[in-house]
């Protein structure tokens, strides 16, 4: 079976800055695949390529054969994309949203259900402007998740969310997972990328310094001393 | 139409179009009628407050082309709105589309509405020719837009966008006869406004509450207007 991503060294530069040097990765059909790194190490550039947001200066990436800059009206039929940064009308509601991006797509999951999942039901009828950053922070992996795709990149899945709502946000990823989707994500906290990423990749200025589980990343010793270890100490050259 | 629906109900709880784009005018039409000192004949069977109703409508169109649809669009483009919506089988054209035909609607009832009020409550006659008068309503709608558009385009930022299309409003309300009716200006003025989109569509207006065609004129400035300002605002937007 074929990869359901592929990135071949792909190098993008910003002006003088080197954001992504030499990145290359594969993610097979049902993975949870996540991205660690520390600030400005290139993971978002990265994911922006993926989700079609960017074009790489060199290299090639496929997402289920198609080329995501190129092709990608034909691949955000099947895409679900949570961006770092990225709001909402301030006068939409959180039903409103979901309801109308569901209707972007033709076979969308239920967004009530969705919605529930994501404790966003008692918000049903806020303002997107009046909710919490961590409601906004659902809410947008709610609309990622909406089309039911079957590739989700997800950037920063659960910053500022808190513990309930994370493990909340784990159950649901987990559950799209069992129905199929390959799901992408970028994360800062070790224990999500221990307890619910399958493989991870370490990426340095840049580069990919290692794709492994979390358990063989993290050896005898923990997770975040493996992450310390094979990351710059100085603040990367983005 | 599912765009357009949301893209309107949020113009209207926004409030900037629905307040000063359709509100104010409606009220200003009310106090302006009356002011007996405008009901008096200028020339035979015209008096100033007629000259007014269309003014207003040029007011409407005005605050929101030039003001509502910059703010919110550009609004959308710095927020991460257009982005998002990139990472979707809609993507963002759409959303700029639906944006405008939703002012489109809000502005039809705001014509339709004046009208009617000016007719109903203070007797001023309808457009003599209905045809000419929708015509050029329509193109003037399509440079205004097409003005916003590109006010949208070139502003790096929503408050940009809303301080140029405040600063171009006033000038371009100046020359639609809002404070001196235009054929009481000097004459360098009066030509000024005929080759501004306002003052042109004033000239257009005239005509066809005379009951005549609109000569050719008026309506290539505005058509010219609306071509030049699409072209321009396509080539330079940014989605991000």
């Amino acid at each position: 079976m074929p990869a359901v991503i592929e990135v071949r060294n792909i190098r993008k530069r910003y002006g003088d800055t080197l954001a992504v040097d030499d990145v290359s990765l594969t993610v097979e059909q049902g993975e949870i695949f996540g991205i660690l790194g520390r600030n400005g190490a290139g993971k978002t550039t990265t994911v922006e390529c993926v989700a079609g947001l960017r074009a790489p200066d060199h290299g090639a990436v496929a997402v289920h054969g198609l080329d995501p800059w190129k092709e990608r009206a034909a691949l955000t039929r099947t895409l679900g994309v949570q961006l770092q940064e990225s709001r909402l009308p301030g006068q939409l509601r959180v039903a409103e949203a979901l309801e109308l991006y569901s209707s972007f797509y033709d076979a969308p999951a239920d967004w009530r259900e969705l919605m529930d999942a994501l404790d966003l039901t008692a918000k049903a009828r806020t303002k997107y402007a009046k909710l919490s950053g961590g409601q906004k922070q659902r809410l947008s992996i709610a609309l990622a998740l909406v089309g039911s795709p079957r590739v989700a990149i997800l950037d920063e899945l659960t910053t500022g969310l808190d513990p309930q709502a994370r493990r909340d946000t784990w159950e649901v990823i987990r559950r799209f997972r069992e129905r199929g989707t390959t799901i992408v994500l970028v994360t800062h906290f070790m224990e999500e990328a221990e307890r619910l990423c399958d493989r991870l990749a370490l990426i340095d200025r840049g580069r990919v310094v290692t794709v492994d589980t979390p358990k063989n990343l993290a050896g005898d010793g923990s997770l975040e001393d493996a992450f310390l270890r094979m990351t710059t100490r100085k603040a990367g050259n983005r | 139409m599912n765009l357009i629906k949301m893209e309107a109900i949020l113009s209207l709880r926004d409030k900037v179009g629905p307040l000063w784009g359709v509100g104010f005018p409606l009220l200003l039409l009310i106090v302006l009628g009356n002011v007996p000192s405008l009901r008096e004949e200028i020339e035979p069977g015209v008096t100033i407050f007629d000259l007014y109703v269309p003014v207003l409508v040029l007011f409407n169109l005005a605050m929101l082309a030039l003001i509502a649809v910059p703010t919110v669009l550009a609004g959308y483009r710095e927020n991460g709105v257009l982005r998002r919506l990139h990472t979707t089988p809609v993507g963002p054209a759409r959303v700029l589309a639906a944006q405008l035909v939703a002012n489109l609607g809000i502005a039809v009832v705001a014509a339709v509405l004046f009208l009617a009020v000016a007719r109903l409550a203070f007797g001023v006659g309808l457009p003599g020719s209905g045809l000419s008068f929708l015509l050029s309503w329509l193109l003037v709608a399509a440079a205004m837009l097409a003005i916003g558009l590109l006010i949208t385009a070139l502003a790096p930022g929503r408050a940009a966008a809303t301080a140029v299309g405040t600063i171009l409003y006033f000038p371009m309300m100046f020359f639609a006869g809002l404070w001196v009716p235009i054929s009481a200006m000097p004459p360098l003025l009066r030509d000024i406004s005929h080759a501004t989109p306002l003052g042109a569509g004033m000239e257009a207006f005239q005509h066809a509450y005379a009951g005549d065609f609109p000569p050719a004129q008026p309506l290539l400035i505005l058509l010219g207007y609306a071509v030049v300002g699409a072209a321009v605002a396509i080539r330079w937007f940014r989605w991000a």
